[in-house]
């Protein structure tokens, strides 16, 4: 296979691949706790980027369901179908009726399965995002529909279907042009009306995206959580860099900054050199003097201190 | 409705239900007496639910009635019944346990939301166990991982490091979670199902791709980091060593062991050894991992002087002993492995409890707490002993049990220098519990300085009764367990055996 193509084909994974790696290496590389968080949603983000997007089928709406849902096709020769909408369970959804604007060659007749339109294959093309000036002609072909009550009455009023998908369709159409491969302009108006079935709609699987939502609530739980540390963190610290941090722990437990420099503070052996006067000096008072010397070095406002206190 | 009917769900939904209106309690006794009834109630429905599972067969609870493999199933069976149990048992001792301990390291003000966090930490944890739902496992794993964020973060009254602990904390667990959803949308694209015994089905009629390769080592990396298993650890010691006493108590007993139950499930029940990668990860890497785990947990212990952060490692090197155990890949190891499970619960809660108590006395976790303890505090001393020798794995308690079918299993599966290497690891645990009981027998009590005496600079006395009591419960547990080793042995064995022979 094509190399180029085969990475082409599966860019979405490419995506999620890239964001990941993004998000992990700011994780590790990142010394700033915010920014760690940062890279912690971006992260989880590509995850739900993988997920959604292994749960899109092509030509696949919106999938929510409803028993009196009925997509009406149109048959052209070239196997291209145009859809007026007839449900109003989709009436003022933009989206659901675009998605089948951008037609699918698969016809199908009767049935109410919802899983026989997962079944369709990825040969059909991507659809076309509606804008609302569409949605509010799919509402009035819903409306139309929905005089009908059921799907037998749906042949009756073909004309007005013809007329209202049309006006839908051509919308569409316009914006289609430059997207789609399987251009939706072909599609005369003339052809409307002539002949009509009923087919299942195509759903985008729904799973994924219920699994997503909850873990978005996880993920906005988990950052509200690390944030609040955050906060907390600066309190008590001044500082929310994570070397400043080590540090501050270190004055507080050995004197010095970094405990190396303690054996060669104790040693005596030219530790001016190494030693900086302020790890020096902790050292002698490590519990009081460190502490606030870790303060004034950092130059931030000593808040919480009252808390900190309570370390005993 | 029928009681008997509902009960995989009773020990969830009750917590679930009832931890909320511990916010709404006026102070810290009132939520202490609400928690207490909330983990003693799941506790009662767990232990309901293993005698029901020994006698009549593993159980499967359809959730609101919906039908798996598209609804949620809850599905228990030996194995998870006994690490439920386990984790409510721990919930139900540290509960009664936590009060007088917790309300001196935090705030007042802070006890409601501790008690509301604790419940649900426990109620994520038996969510976890108890599920058959792959995607549950992930949604209830960061339940309890989020109370427990915020429960260690509550040492910083204590010590401020238990914020920065808690922060690693989060977005190591985070992570691991996030790996472990990689994982399941990997296994979901393979078979189309989030079911675990349907993944299992899918997955057996197909051969093995490299997307269901990837989907089992995300898995694993993931849960390793929720477990703490050896390189993945480094949030765990800071953790365990900040956060407040009773807190530590809990999760190093539950938390960790959810996890590595959870490695256990989707090694045995959802992927099934049958498959050749499988086979080789456990062998190659997991073994590679199990013992490095082991010595490294051990010997770093030795050189600690905070006891709290000497079991944090020293639980290091026993997640260690459990994944040896599920490493053989055959029965006997898994029923070694649950053993160790089990009984690692009940000895590092009895510990962390005694280090508690010491704790509440002097105010520190460090060696310099349990010079001449036997003097000061004669109870906690004998039980953080008795708990000590258990961890060794000295006859007459748990630990030996542990260590006996371990020992048992590496044979089983021809590998006497696992053998020796347990037996060896096992000596380190010696020299790191040694050095503080000799502390505790053979050291004077300080005469003076800020140890020889309370905090309000009276005479040390021994630690209140509803702390003893609870930690004798456990020490006791211990002994009885190591004795009667029939009952977790037997129970594991089954268990076990279900799990790797793949049908009930």
């Amino acid at each position: 296979m094509d190399p180029f193509q085969f990475v082409i084909e599966r860019y979405n994974y490419w995506i999620f691949i890239v964001l990941m790696m993004i998000g992990l290496y700011t994780v590790i590389a990142r010394g700033n706790l915010v920014k760690k968080i940062i890279g912690l949603n971006i992260f989880q983000t590509s995850v739900f980027i993988y997920y959604i997007s292994i749960g899109k089928i092509a030509g696949g709406t919106a999938p929510i369901y409803l028993p009196g849902d009925m997509y009406r096709r149109m048959d052209h020769d070239d196997g291209h179908g145009g859809d007026g909408h007839g449900g109003e369970g989709h009436a003022g959804d933009g989206h659901g009726a675009a998605g089948h604007a951008g037609g699918h060659g698969e016809t199908k007749a009767g049935g109410h399965d919802p899983d026989a339109g997962h079944a369709s294959p990825e040969s059909a093309p991507e659809p076309v995002e509606a804008s609302d000036l569409h949605a509010g002609d799919a509402n009035a072909a819903g409306a139309l529909t929905a005089t009908d009550g059921d799907a037998i009455g749906h042949a009756a009023t073909a004309d007005l279907h013809g007329g209202a998908a049309n006006a839908l369709h051509a919308d569409a159409a316009g914006e289609a042009k430059t997207a789609e491969p399987h251009g939706a302009e072909s599609h005369g108006g003339d052809a409307y009306g002539s002949a009509v079935d009923f087919v299942e709609p195509i759903y985008s699987n729904p799973l994924p995206h219920v699994l997503i939502l909850t873990a978005i609530v996880v993920g906005i739980a988990t950052t509200a959580v690390g944030l609040a540390l955050a906060v907390r963190i600066r309190e008590a610290y001044g500082t929310i860099e994570e070397d400043e941090l080590e540090a501050a722990d270190n004055i507080s437990e050995f004197g010095v900054a970094d405990p190396r420099e303690r054996a060669e503070a104790q040693a005596g052996v030219g530790g001016a050199s190494s030693v900086s006067q302020q790890s020096a000096s902790g050292q002698s008072d490590p519990n009081g003097r460190g502490r606030k010397l870790a303060g004034d070095r950092f130059g931030f406002r000593r808040a919480g201190a009252g808390e900190e206190g309570g370390a005993a | 409705m029928n009681i008997a009917e509902q009960l995989p769900v009773l020990p969830i939904i009750t917590p679930l239900v009832l931890a909320p209106f511990t916010l709404l309690m006026p102070n810290g006794r009132a939520a202490h007496v609400w928690a207490m009834a909330v983990t003693g109630l799941s506790f009662l429905f767990c232990a309901m639910l293993l005698a029901q599972v020994a006698d009549a067969g593993p159980i499967s609870y359809q959730l609101g009635d919906w039908a798996p493999p598209l609804g949620i199933e809850y599905r228990v069976d030996l194995a998870n019944a006994l690490v439920m149990l386990l984790i409510s048992a721990v919930a139900a001792l540290v509960a009664p346990f936590s009060y007088e301990s917790i309300r001196t390291e935090i705030d007042e003000r802070q006890l409601p939301a501790f008690y509301c966090a604790f419940q649900i930490c426990m109620l994520g944890l038996l969510g976890v166990v108890v599920t058959g739902d792959a995607f549950n496992v992930f949604v209830f794993l960061e339940i309890s991982s989020l109370s427990t964020y915020a429960m260690v973060a509550l040492g910083a009254r204590v010590d401020r490091r238990a914020l920065t602990a808690a922060y690693n904390y989060l977005v190591m667990g985070t992570l691991g979670a996030t790996f472990f959803v990689i994982g399941l949308g990997l296994i979901y694209q393979a078979t189309g199902t989030l079911n675990m015994a349907d993944i299992r089905v899918q997955l057996s009629q197909g051969a093995s791709n490299s997307m269901v390769e990837a989907s089992f080592a995300f898995i694993v990396v993931g849960m390793g980091l929720k477990a703490a298993a050896f390189p993945t650890h480094l949030w765990m010691p800071n953790a365990y060593t900040y956060a407040p006493s009773a807190v530590s108590a809990f999760i190093a007993a539950a938390s960790t062991k959810a996890a590595v139950y959870v490695l256990i499930r989707f090694t045995f029940t959802v992927f099934g050894t049958d498959f050749e990668f499988i086979q080789a990860m456990l062998t190659y890497i997991l073994t590679t991992v199990a013992l490095a785990g082991m010595f490294f947990g051990s010997l770093v212990a030795v050189f600690q002087s905070s006891v709290k952060r000497m079991l944090a490692y020293s639980s290091v090197g026993q997640i260690g002993y459990m994944l040896l155990g599920l490493s053989f890949g055959t029965e006997a190891g898994v029923q070694a492995s649950l053993i160790h499970l089990f009984n690692h619960g009940l000895m590092k809660a009895a510990l962390f409890m005694s280090v508690a108590c010491v704790m509440l006395r002097l105010g520190v976790h460090s060696c310099a707490g349990f010079h001449g303890l036997t003097k000061r505090m004669p109870f906690t001393a004998a039980a953080f002993i008795f708990a000590g020798l258990s961890l060794v794995g000295v006859p007459l308690t748990v630990g030996f049990v542990s260590k006996w079918y371990l020992l048992q299993a590496a044979f089983d599966v021809g590998r006497p220098w696992a053998a020796f290497l347990i037996v060896a690891s096992s000596l380190i645990a010696v020299v790191y519990v040694g050095r503080v009981v000799e502390l505790i027998l053979l050291r004077e009590p300080p005469v003076d300085g800020p140890l020889s005496a309370d905090a309000n600079g009276e005479q040390v006395r021994e630690a209140p009764l509803s702390m003893l009591i609870p930690m004798w419960l456990l020490v006791a547990a211990n002994v009885y367990f190591g004795l009667r080793t029939d009952v977790t042995a037997g129970l594991a064995g089954r268990a076990a055996n279900a799990l790797v022979g793949g049908g009930q």
